[in-house]
């Protein structure tokens, strides 16, 4: 090829004057005449509805004496309910082409639906069967119980989820944070149906709900629906779990599992997310290693040193406590180097802290981007909901990015030298790792599915 | 039903359909750049994406990994930009950007507020012409590579079963080679095989640039004039004629052992043609055979007879992906209930094909697959980026705008003979290789002996 153009580039750095996109939604709260809330954004462009539900509690209600059990409930909800048994239950669904998946982390349990206007009542009264009258067929339970055995067998051969599991177990003990999500094998071989139906009764309460829901409905339409499908429920359920303190102090755990690339998961404490430094901290995570190609820990350990594919942080608040925590893979050799770049940056920016370009672009790039989320109903019904979880008001969409615009360099600069602590920070490494020190025995320890995870896609295709 | 297991199973569900009722505008520049415009105004927000027709599947024989190399360096610098620029302007202008490689494409793309469009474009198409490639760059980013290939093959047992049943699917067509590369050449790739996929195909007429979002198509057209249509056409694109597969004449049967598997399953290909331009009806039949066999973990022929009724599997699927611009595969999988060997899940799963091919599908199954595909063509109008991949990879695989067009239809009048007959012509043992995925061959051989006690 001949290359006989010359572009002129104009690119201005510092993008001075720089107009962003802004969040242009109406939330409307809608009240249903049975009292139940919800949060609604009318969209009548594409005839079908996103419902997005989170009850709060999930994993974290589990009894000691039955892990698991929530878990294997909330797998159990679309496997047969009222008249109809597992398949009927899906045939129907099927045929109103109608979309319902149901999830559950350590702090919510999620249920997700894609409802089309044509056949929306029916799609609702089907929702409805799930999540107030599941069966628990016993043959359903036995199939259940054995998709999840096979999960926890995985589990415990996938290096990221021994990490995850030690790493959590480690920072929150007896706390249900601490605590296997999906349960132990043992634990689930020997969950009873009695275990489920208690923790149906538990988990999915009307008290506990909250709903997002965004599309082609009005919002009596959505009174009529919350009703509907939330009408029958418990008022309220067992009490929350109360805080816990993350418990690791600085360190290095290495776990000997035999695989050519090392796995590491690190954190030290965090903060609330009604800290007053919140934001501050915020804007300091997506300097420090929050997902860009632009972080100082891409730039080291990836861009510079070739140490990994990809490496990035995380401020996690969860309802129950706050950390720090953060992911990198590399090869066994190459792992020790990876966890000394990641210790001295993570001295750098709290001796040093960021510079003024630095601050800048973090929140050119973070008040540019969150407008970009609201991109489809199904988007934004999550954004709703995440919201309600997290107590954020509806104004907050319209405020949050003068929150970002209002964070100073001196904040930023004091919250790293309080805040971030190399001290503090502890690594959990999984593989075997060169020049880590003597691993621990293998582990035998069951394995788990876990709180918050660094996800790392799994996709045919291969993102830069 | 618990999703993540169907994770450990590979298979490609069938691509749901893509409904026409947006706005599609397309256009074709002098020097041969193909121009898609979606629009979407529901959000300020704009997808930028650039999709070459170059893929792992062009790679020059023993240069496995080369347009995926050539995809990360892609964000290194011009004659006019540092490395590490492009991705910092898209971040300073509050967006995100990435790409992707597979056999056919390489694709890049840009997500931002939508008044930052012109920008996205200049410098798009400043990396078509000017990249500047330096040794350590090269040599930082082979090193990054390889840990992607750790992270992503290497860790991962079902990654690796996979990577060898492809292998073993092409006797002779380099979709056996993987995209990331096999690891002996990644280790070898250099300057020379990642210039030669940049010079050869980095050209407007061997790209489709696709825009998504709160656009207008002639404010769209003219921005790609402005930055796009000055660069030259390549003269000499070569002709994208790959080696083909010769008549595959024995089934391959496959055993990876690895310790890390703790979870025993099978899983199996069959060579498969892909849609073609104005000829996609096998194909399409296809989707729905998919579709009807393993679409669904309730309602499926397959989860019905082995999951429900014989009890014997954990899982049962099966996969199509039609799109594709040389022949594609059509996979089955079962992972069994412990104490059910692979053995006994495989014959149990030949035993329901066999009958399947007897009755061909039902009114009622052909019904819910028409319902499921009607519906997929609203909910996908809700992802506009979603709606730009379907077109860049169309263009990319030998599609046309207007069979992404027609599809929808095509789908909707699928028959049910045409299901039974394409199904009896994919199925062909010859053509076919069947994976057991074992922790250890010991191991299988002991629970057949005692299976058959």
């Amino acid at each position: 090829m001949i290359r006989i153009l010359s572009l002129t580039l104009a690119f201005c750095a510092g993008i001075a004057g720089a107009t962003h996109a802004e969040v242009a939604i109406e939330i409307e709260e809608v009240t249903s005449p049975g009292g139940i809330t919800a949060w609604l954004v009318e969209d009548h462009s594409i005839p079908f509805t996103a419902l997005e539900l989170r009850f709060e509690g999930g994993t974290s209600l589990d009894a000691p004496e039955s892990l698991g059990a929530v878990n294997l409930m909330t797998g159990l909800l679309e496997e047969g309910a009222g008249d109809m048994e597992a398949r009927e239950f899906q045939a129907a669904r099927e045929d109103l082409a109608a979309r319902f998946s149901f999830d559950v982390g350590s702090d919510t349990l999620s249920v997700s639906a894609r409802m089309l206007s044509e056949n929306r009542d029916a799609a609702v009264e089907l929702l409805r069967e799930a999540l107030v009258a599941p069966r628990f067929d016993p043959v359903a339970i036995e199939r259940v119980r054995g998709q999840v055995q096979s999960i926890l067998a995985q589990d415990a051969q996938n290096p990221r989820r021994l990490a995850s599991r030690a790493f959590y177990e480690a920072a929150f003990g007896d706390h249900p944070y601490g605590r296997p999500d999906n349960g132990t094998s043992e634990s689930v071989a020997a969950l009873t149906r009695e275990d489920l139906l208690a923790a149906h009764e538990a988990a999915l309460t009307r008290g506990g709900v909250h709903v997002g829901a965004v599309g082609d409905i009005t919002p009596e339409e959505l009174g009529a629906l919350l009703d509907e499908l939330l009408g029958d429920l418990p008022e309220s359920g067992p009490e929350l779990p109360g805080h816990v303190d993350f418990g690791l102090a600085g360190g290095v755990e290495v776990i000997d599992y035999p695989t050519p690339q090392s796995v590491a998961l690190f954190g030290q404490p965090g903060l609330e997310r009604e800290d007053e430094d919140f934001f501050a901290a915020y804007v300091l995570n997506h300097i420090l290693g929050g997902g860009g190609f632009e972080s100082r820990l891409m730039t080291e350990v990836r861009e510079k040193r070739g140490l990994t594919y990809g490496i990035s942080t995380d401020l996690v608040p969860l309802q129950n406590a706050e950390f720090w925590i953060g992911s990198v893979a590399s090869a066994n050799d190459r792992m020790a180097t990876a966890i000394e770049v990641i210790r001295d940056e993570w001295a750098r920016i709290a001796r040093e802290g960021v510079t003024q370009d630095e601050l800048d672009a973090a929140k050119t790039y973070l008040t540019g981007e969150y407008p970009l989320r609201f991109d489809g109903n199904g988007q934004i019904a999550g954004i709703l909901v995440g919201m309600q979880v997290t107590g954020l008001p509806q104004s907050y969409v319209t405020e949050r990015n003068s929150f970002i615009e209002a964070v100073t360099l001196e904040e930023v600069n004091r919250v790293a030298a309080e805040r971030v602590d190399p001290q503090a920070l502890h690594f959990v490494v999984v593989g075997r790792p060169e020049g880590l020190g003597e691993a621990d025995a293998p582990r035998v320890t069951l394995p788990e599915v876990v709180v918050p995870e660094v996800v790392v896609p799994e996709v045919a295709l291969e993102p830069q | 039903m618990l999703r993540r297991l169907a994770l450990a199973v590979p298979l490609v569900l069938a691509t749901p359909a893509l409904a026409m009722t947006e706005a599609v505008t397309t256009y074709t520049l002098d020097n041969g750049l193909d121009v898609v415009v979606i629009e979407d105004h529901r959000a300020p927000v704009v997808t930028q994406m650039l999709w070459y027709r170059v893929g792992s599947a062009d790679e020059p024989q023993g240069a496995s990994g080369a347009a995926h190399f050539l995809e990360h360096l892609m964000f290194k610098a011009t004659e006019t930009m540092e490395a590490g620029e492009f991705s910092a302007t898209v971040a300073a202008n509050g967006g995100s950007d990435n790409a992707f490689t597979s056999t056919d494409y390489t694709a890049y793309y840009q997500r931002v507020a939508a008044d930052r469009l012109p920008l996205m474009m200049e410098m798009e198409a400043d990396r078509m012409n000017n990249l500047r490639l330096t040794d350590s760059d090269i040599e930082t980013e082979r090193q990054v590579i390889v840990e992607e290939r750790n992270q992503r093959v290497e860790s991962n047992p079902g990654a690796l079963a996979r990577e060898q049943m492809i292998a073993a699917q092409y006797l002779n067509h380099p979709y056996g080679a993987p995209v990331i590369g096999w690891m002996h050449e990644i280790e070898g790739l250099g300057r020379d095989e990642v210039r030669e996929v940049y010079e050869t195909y980095y050209s407007p007429n061997d790209a489709i640039l696709v825009v998504a979002g709160d656009v207008e198509p002639e404010e769209v057209l003219a921005l790609a004039e402005e930055h796009y249509g000055p660069i030259p056409a390549e003269p000499d694109l070569p002709e994208r004629v790959r080696p083909q597969e010769p008549p595959q004449r024995a089934p391959r049967r496959l055993s990876y052992a690895d310790a890390r598997v703790s979870q025993p399953y099978l899983s199996r290909g069959y060579l498969a043609p892909e849609r073609d331009a104005g000829d996609q009806e096998t194909a399409a039949a296809l989707t729905y055979l998919a579709e009807i066999l393993g679409g669904s973990s309730f309602t499926s022929v397959l989860g019905e007879a082995l999951v429900f009724e014989r009890d014997i599997a954990l899982h049962a699927g099966a996969g199509y992906d039609g799109t594709s611009l040389d022949d594609t595969t059509f996979s089955l999988s079962v992972v069994p209930k412990p104490g059910v060997t692979l053995e006994a899940a495989e014959a149990a799963l030949d035993e329901v094909l066999a009958g399947f091919l007897d009755t061909g599908p039902s009114e009622e199954q052909m019904r819910r697959v028409r319902t499921k595909l009607k519906a997929a063509e609203i909910y996908a109008r809700d992802s506009v980026e979603g709606l730009a991949r379907r077109y860049g990879a169309a263009l990319s695989q030998g599609l046309t705008v207007e069979d992404v067009a027609a599809w929808p239809e095509i789908l909707q009048s699928v028959t049910a003979e045409e299901v039974r007959d394409a199904a009896r012509a994919v199925f062909d043992p010859d053509r076919s290789v069947t994976l057991h995925v074992v922790p250890s061959r010991e191991e299988t051989v002991a629970s057949r002996e005692e299976a058959s006690e």
